[in-house]
């Protein structure tokens, strides 16, 4: 269960995981460089999807995590939830409408990387397919400009070639903003294309590294 | 100016209008006489204990006697908001919530009218506090009741929705504020659609008992207005008060959804 410790100076800028306890499971220490994206794969069951959240501080949980030097305590949950930012493998929406659940309407080139017109916004949520509704959600999670992304499976509910977009534009997204992501796949060749190091959740709960 | 009085031999013809109804549902195998002819019963009982009571407390101006009367009637409307609740609180809270709530908007405004607006001497007189708080707390109770309902169920079912809007960076309050809103006015709507109905449709009960005591028209009007005025703002401070102390179960200090923790269904 070790990082990227080898790096003092990298370990200060991106996101640092230190003896995180939830729910019965952990402690978990790792460290994801800004700039860098962690694979994560694993059975279902295995507790990927309670990491994200406690890395969100969506369930109670003890240790420290911090971003870039700032430790989660230290902010607002909504701030730090807007830095952090999990977007979980099934997206909802409350709105009948796409656009009420932009703050600022993102820029026409993201609509664009991901196959959408800018009418978008007008679109009624129960018309989307499945696979809309999952490339509307990552420009949802953006819009607020995180620097750190947990993403539960981004892929699972697209074709080849929105697969290729997504992957695209969320690499272009990291490059851009200096971010970085934990990516949660069970795709091993996709984590390879992503440029990703390679982490694997056994049923127990422990990471182990396989690339 | 006195009502006319009413004998027991008038009382007992108006209760076959009751055994009529029961006859009429057991010819026509209805099942309604049993419940219908146990609740009449309940009635008659009840309110013939309660008028006992209620002589004993009027003749004796007795500030303790109230309290304890009040504090009766408010842990009947607190059992009654509990009892009706689909999604419940864990904990003493599930009879806490509404019981405080009422308590503190039912008592206060009860207090600001019989000292301030009508200036009853001494302001706890029994024949003046104990039907004021009845109606207030009848009121309030019903309020509450719907609004605490209504906003933990439909926090319950959409608790995946609050759970998406808060991890896109929402604080508590905005995750959850179009529940909120709907709660509140599902409280508010019947005694603002009274509000709106009284003199045109209903003539309130307590009009209606005050024209028949004899009082006149002017009077009874003005006392019905205070009343209005009375019910709907206790119950919307309960209401607000209420669903602000659920909202505290529901998210913990770091705006953290705690719904399966902090309730339960049944």
């Amino acid at each position: 269960m070790t990082g990227n410790r080898e790096n003092p100076a990298l370990t200060m800028n991106g996101l640092q995981v230190e003896q995180l306890r939830f729910l019965g499971r952990g402690p978990y220490n790792f460290a994801v460089p800004a700039g860098s994206i962690f694979g994560l794969s694993g059975s279902s069951g295995s507790g990927k999807t309670l990491l994200l959240r406690a890395i969100s501080d969506l369930d109670p949980n003890e240790g420290r995590v911090t971003l870039n030097g700032v430790c989660s305590n230290d902010l607002p949950a909504s701030e730090w939830r807007r830095k952090v930012a999990w977007l979980p493998a099934e997206s909802l929406w409350w709105h009948d409408r796409v656009g009420a659940h932009f703050w600022q309407i993102p820029p026409l080139q993201w609509f664009n990387s991901l196959g959408f017109a800018e009418e978008v916004v007008n679109w009624e949520i129960s018309r989307l397919s499945t696979g809309e509704k999952q490339r509307l959600a990552i420009l949802r999670l953006l819009q607020h400009r995180p620097s750190a992304l947990l993403l539960d499976e981004p892929t699972a509910s697209l074709d080849k070639a929105n697969i290729t977009a997504v992957e695209n534009f969320i690499t272009d997204y990291l490059k851009e903003n200096n971010g970085l992501a934990i990516w949660v796949s069970h795709d091993s060749e996709q984590l390879e294309r992503v440029g990703a190091c390679h982490y694997a959740m056994l049923l127990g709960g422990e990471m182990r590294k396989l690339r | 100016m006195n009502v006319i009085p009413l004998g027991l031999f008038e009382l007992s013809l108006a209760s076959l209008l009751v055994l009529l109804l029961a006859w009429l549902s057991f010819r026509h195998r209805l099942e309604i006489e049993r419940p219908l002819l146990i609740a009449a019963l309940r009635t008659t009982v009840q309110l013939s204990l309660i008028g006992l009571v209620l002589n004993a407390v009027f003749t004796t101006v007795n500030f303790w006697l109230v309290l304890l009367i009040w504090a009766l009637m408010l842990a009947a409307a607190g059992y009654e908001v509990m009892s009706r609740q689909k999604v419940k609180v864990k904990g003493p809270a599930r009879f806490m919530i509404g019981t405080s709530s009422m308590m503190l908007s039912s008592f206060s405004i009860m207090v600001l009218i019989l000292a301030l607006v009508i200036k009853v001497e001494p302001w706890y007189s029994p024949r003046y506090a104990i039907p004021i708080l009845g109606m207030l707390l009848g009121n309030t109770m019903n309020g509450v009741a719907l609004a605490m309902n209504t906003f933990s169920t439909l926090a319950w079912n959409r608790r995946a929705v609050i759970e998406q809007r808060l991890a896109l960076g929402q604080p508590s309050g905005e995750a959850i504020e179009d529940i909120w809103r709907e709660s509140v006015r599902t409280g508010l709507i019947p005694i603002i659609n009274s509000m709106a109905a009284a003199g045109l449709v209903s003539l309130p009960g307590m009009m209606t008992g005050q024209i028949l005591a004899g009082n006149t028209a002017t009077d009874a009007v003005r006392y019905q207005i205070l009343i209005m005025f009375m019910i709907s703002s206790g119950t919307g401070f309960g209401v607000i008060l209420s669903l602000w102390l659920m909202r505290r179960r529901m998210f913990d200090t770091r705006d953290r959804l705690r719904m399966r923790d902090s309730f339960h269904v049944g």
